[in-house]
């Protein structure tokens, strides 16, 4: 065994009184009981600590044979243990001391009384023919990108073989979880069937992503269409519309579709598609290549220049 | 099952008259009547415990009942969550257990759409 402190482990002076030992012991004590603090293990070796430690500074005798160093930390036995409080009371004998019932001899564990009362409401009795509620049923389903944005109904294959039609709100969410009521296991004795619970995965699209409620795109353009203006047809998740470059667009230019991203549900307006130019050269001919010599010779735009400024 | 003189000897002390008394306050509940009282294991126990939280807690006797109250009604409710735990260790089913188990690591768990 370790040498330990007694006075350290009560925490007083070396020179203390009787009477302040015994108030540091019963401080300590009251704190760490272990009847008092049934399962805190780390309260249950201190108070053995304590409890040893005031076994013998408690009693002057032993005390002045620690202080001589007759008797070490361990010098006299742990006081003496009977069975603790609590081993009873935790088990079915500590019944004999409940609150609730009363004395009498009826009193049984069996009853977890008013705390389950609701709980276990009529279950006692009937617990073998009770109605049950099924179990819940995981699935995955995967579905298009555009069916995520526009709501769709889709069909989802049992394993029993039954099939389940499964109706996509628009603007679900990748990884978003459905649960269809009462498309669970069966119940039993009456019991209402469980859920069926559907986790969604969505597909990426081609060339459309989407952020929340908005739907983005990047769309090829002309040199002549960004810079003199155009009405060109842009796909949208419901299908194309027309839309108006303004001339002298540059690359990069965003322009919005109001009301062309994920349909309105739930409250939720429909959101917008944003469509960013990206300007596409195509094959060039001798006519634009020879042009471009004539017409470059008078500029100096860099469009890099940001690039090598040091910032 | 244990007679009063056995008791007065084991527990030390323990006098008659205290011991009177708290049969009489209902601290401690033997089988029998008065003149033939039974004890069991669990009183000798409590008696135990009394005579400490007295004699080296200095709990009065007027403070007793308070703390022998709320001490029942900390087992009570250990009893009732040993029990449950056992219920859930041995009748129920393992999804339904991990479940348990998630719900109560997770604190509150988001509800599902």
């Amino acid at each position: 065994m370790p040498t330990t402190d007694l006075y350290a482990t009560l925490g007083v002076p070396r020179d203390a009184s009787t009477d302040d030992i015994r108030k540091a012991y019963r401080n300590l004590a009251k704190q760490h009981h272990p009847d008092l603090n049934p399962g805190n293990k780390v309260a249950e070796e201190r108070f053995k600590a304590v409890a040893a430690a005031y076994d013998i500074l408690g009693d002057p005798d032993k005390r002045g044979r620690y202080d001589r160093g007759e008797i070490d930390a361990a010098g006299a036995e742990a006081r003496p243990e009977g069975a603790s409080y609590r081993s009873y009371a935790e088990g079915a004998p500590g019944a004999r001391y409940r609150q609730s019932g009363g004395a009498g001899p009826e009193m049984s564990e069996a009853d977890l009384g008013d705390l389950f009362e609701d709980l276990f409401a009529g279950a006692r009795e009937q617990r073998a023919n009770a109605p049950r509620r099924g179990r819940d049923l995981s699935y995955t389903l995967t579905i298009d990108f555009l069916d995520a944005v526009t709501g769709a109904t889709k069909r989802l294959a049992l394993p029993d073989g039954r099939g389940l039609d499964v109706r996509i709100p628009a603007g679900i969410e990748d990884g978003q979880t459905m649960r269809l009521k009462g498309q669970g296991s069966p119940g039993r004795n009456g019991g209402p069937a469980g859920d069926a619970l559907i986790e969604i995965h969505i597909t990426p699209h081609r060339f459309f992503r989407r952020e929340g409620r908005d739907v983005h795109v990047e769309l090829p353009v002309t040199v002549s269409e960004a810079v003199l203006g155009a009405k060109i047809m842009v796909p949208t998740p419901t299908g194309p519309v027309t839309m108006t470059v303004p001339p002298r667009s540059d690359a990069g230019a965003k322009l919005r579709l109001r009301g062309r991203g994920v349909a309105a549900h739930g409250g939720q307006a429909a959101g917008d598609e944003f469509v960013t130019l990206k300007v596409v050269v195509g094959d060039v001919d001798d006519a634009l290549e020879s042009f471009l010599r004539g017409w470059s010779a008078g500029h100096s735009f860099d469009p890099r220049r940001s690039m090598m400024e040091d910032s | 099952m244990i007679t009063i003189e056995m008791l007065v000897q084991r527990v030390s002390g323990l006098n008659r008259d205290d011991l009177r008394r708290w049969i009489d306050n209902a601290w401690i509940r033997p089988d029998g009547s008065p003149g033939h009282y039974r004890f069991h294991d669990i009183d000798v126990a409590r008696l135990r415990l009394i005579v400490e939280l007295r004699d080296d807690l200095g709990v009065d006797e007027s403070a007793m009942p308070v703390v022998l109250s709320l001490l029942d009604q900390l087992y009570e409710t250990r009893r009732h969550m040993i029990r449950l735990r056992r219920v859930i260790e041995t009748a129920v089913p393992e999804d339904v257990r991990g479940r348990l188990l998630d719900d109560l690591g997770d604190g509150a768990r988001k509800p599902q759409s």
